[in-house]
């Protein structure tokens, strides 16, 4: 039997039932667009949370100084002396999958404004310190290459630090002491909020790390090197570019040790999408039992309707129907009741999960593995579930099911 | 499209072989000896009535000859086949090629039309979509219905119906009809007008095996085989044969207003 005419007849004899064939496929229509809707508000989920962690620089390395070791007594990262503003300026210039580096020193204490005072850090930096951050300046400018170079004595406020010491004025312009020493206001920095661990990232004030250096600490060599990896999948790239360059300029022998470690956000940021990703397929999962359920009702229908229609399956035999004919046939009405209720579900979860975004501001993202996944499930469980009652019908009697009343 | 006279059959030149067929159920403990020991043969072109009162097993016998049941024992030859040896495919196959049946209660699929009802058996063999529905109306046709192809069994008298079944029977040219009480739901007007395609059919060569209980319908065959309790009792042919076309002509034409003219 063709399988053209088999698809036209299963269509009618569903048509025959529409309101039993509507309610069988309601199941099939529930649980596809729930597996959708899921899928896509984990995956909308998964995203934000991605961007998030590229808002905090998921391609920031940071090159600290390695520990000191004196006797037994190991004093910590960035305890020794191991950096040099040529080590960074060496980074930039031979690490390929390397796009921007920022020097850093580190130095702090009481600052000063006219009858304000306020504690704070400084935060010696480069030129492309605000670039790798992804930071900005809200008022006034950022100092400038000139700036470094000449270890001029200029600043940018964070905008606690800006509020707290010019509560009514604008800060730029106006000169502030750090430890006595006098610093220009050039900018204020745009507010950043706090960040992943609960820090106010905008109390902090930045500087020329030349200026730092010299000034405010009595730290010859860096602190840091904040590095940006071209892309975040360079990070790795990076990372190893960075560790070959400094161990041969540091000259440390194989096996020996590194005198400096690089840290990175990669990690951070793979753990969290892990945890998104484990959200997503829980939640599809649940909404996938609800597809079973659907399927088991495909099932109960298919048996009731085999039964009904014995005498046909018996006429059908009598004028030649092989086993095989009446199994596609009953296969065929499965699979076409999946196939609609899974297409209607499809659709049906698209238009939910826009929905969803409207009303609650979930971000949703469709994808088209979720729509093929739905696809095949639908596909998969009209076989599955359509197949025991196609053969309970195939492997009728022809004259049991001719004589069936 | 008729199945016309090319003589084909086993080697002693019949049709159908059947011996020593034995046929017994298994109703839960009780065996029931349907048939018990049936041995006959027919040859192409013959018109057959089986009779015999109910639970006389001529209803099994027909079925195990139309290849809807296997016998428990003896054989069965149509034409060359061992029939008792084929799978269910096979069987299948034979049913859809070789033989047309015909049903007391016609058998229509109540949901189709007249003409998908008469496409049905050729679903299930090689031939295209147009092929199917020239001979679904040519099969129409010949039963005087083609004008009625697109009505559903409901709108169509019992005749009718008994006609679009013919006509199904025919759709693929079979060998042999297998008409099982076609008159029993018919009444005695509209039985004669189906007893007369019967003849014509077998006219065109068609071998007709029909089973009924009715004697005065017995008489429009050619050969009458009467079964008692799973065995047969008399088998001779009809010396008074009936001619359905002269009987109508005899009979009162009844107010009638599901009928055409034939």
């Amino acid at each position: 039997m063709k399988v053209l005419n088999t698809v036209l007849s299963a269509f009618r004899a569903l048509k025959r039932n529409k309101m039993r064939s509507f309610l069988t496929m309601l199941g099939i229509i529930i649980g596809v667009s729930a597996v959708i809707v899921m899928l896509a508000i984990g995956q909308g989920a998964k995203f934000s949370v991605e961007q998030q962690i590229n808002a905090l620089g998921t391609n920031v390395l940071i090159v600290l100084p390695g520990s000191q070791q004196q006797g037994g007594i190991r004093m910590g990262a960035g305890s020794m002396t191991t950096l040099s503003e040529d080590d960074a300026f060496a980074i930039q210039k031979e690490c390929p999958a390397v796009a921007l580096v920022s020097p850093g020193t580190r130095g702090g204490g009481q600052v000063i404004a006219g009858s304000q005072n306020w504690a704070t850090g400084v935060e010696g930096t480069g030129i492309d310190y605000l670039e790798i951050r992804k930071w900005s300046v809200e008022y006034g400018e950022f100092y400038t290459e000139q700036d470094i170079r000449s270890a001029a004595k200029v600043c940018v406020l964070g905008k606690t630090v800006a509020d707290n010491l010019f509560p009514d004025a604008s800060p730029v312009g106006q000169t502030i002491r750090i430890r006595s020493v006098p610093f220009k206001v050039v900018g204020v920095l745009k507010a950043k909020g706090q960040n992943a661990m609960g820090q106010d990232q905008d109390d902090l004030i930045l500087a020329p790390y030349t200026t730092v250096a010299r000034r405010l600490s009595w730290w010859p060599n860096l602190r840091q090197i904040l590095v940006s990896a071209t892309s975040s999948s360079g990070i790795a790239a990076a990372q190893n570019q960075i560790t070959e360059l400094l161990r041969m300029r540091h000259k440390i022998a194989p096996y020996d040790a590194d005198d400096f470690t690089i840290r990175n956000q990669a990690d951070l940021a793979t753990a969290a999408t892990a945890t998104t990703d484990i959200l997503t397929y829980l939640l599809a999962s649940v909404a996938g039992v609800s597809l079973l359920v659907g399927g088991i009702g495909i099932m109960n229908i298919m048996l009731v309707s085999v039964t009904e229609r014995t005498r046909e399956i018996g006429i059908r035999m009598s004028v030649g129907a092989r086993s095989r004919d009446i199994l596609t046939q009953f296969l065929i009405e499965a699979l076409v009741l999946s196939l609609l209720g899974g297409t209607t579900g499809i659709i049906l979860g698209i238009v939910g999960s826009r929905v969803i975004t409207g009303i609650v501001n979930w971000p949703t993202i469709i994808s088209v593995f979720s729509i093929l996944l739905a696809f095949g499930f639908s596909i998969g469980i009209g076989i599955f579930f359509g197949f025991y009652p196609a053969r309970k019908a195939a492997l009728l009697n022809p004259i049991d099911a001719l004589r069936y009343e | 499209m008729m199945a016309g006279g090319t003589a084909s059959g086993n080697a002693n030149g019949h049709f159908i072989t059947i011996e020593h067929l034995v046929k017994t159920y298994i109703l839960g403990e009780v065996e029931v000896h349907a048939l018990r020991g049936v041995t006959l043969s027919i040859s192409q072109g013959e018109f057959v009535a089986i009779m015999g009162a109910s639970g006389s097993g001529k209803s099994t016998f027909m079925n195990i000859l139309g290849c809807l049941d296997k016998p428990t024992r003896g054989t069965y030859h149509l034409e060359d086949i061992d029939v008792g040896q084929l799978s269910r495919n096979d069987l299948a196959r034979i049913r859809n090629r070789k033989i047309g049946f015909v049903f007391q209660g016609f058998n229509l699929l109540s949901r189709t039309t007249a003409i998908e009802n008469v496409e049905l058996p050729l679903l299930y063999g090689p031939s295209t979509n147009k092929e199917r529905v020239q001979r679904a109306r040519e099969a129409l046709n010949l039963v005087g219905l083609a004008d009625r192809a697109h009505h559903h069994p409901s709108q169509l008298s019992g005749g009718q119906q008994q006609r679009v079944a013919i006509a199904r029977a025919l759709v693929n040219a079979p060998r042999i009809v297998l008409a099982d009480e076609p008159t029993g739901n018919l009444d005695s007007r509209t039985s004669v007008e189906v007893m007369e395609v019967f003849q014509q059919l077998n006219e065109n060569g068609i071998t007709i095996i029909l089973v009924t209980h009715e004697s005065d319908i017995a008489e429009f065959a050619k050969r009458q085989i009467v079964f008692r309790d799973g065995k047969i009792r008399s088998d001779k042919q009809v010396t008074a044969r009936r001619w359905a076309a002269d009987v109508i002509k005899q009979m009162p034409l009844l107010e009638d207003d599901d009928e055409d003219a034939a």
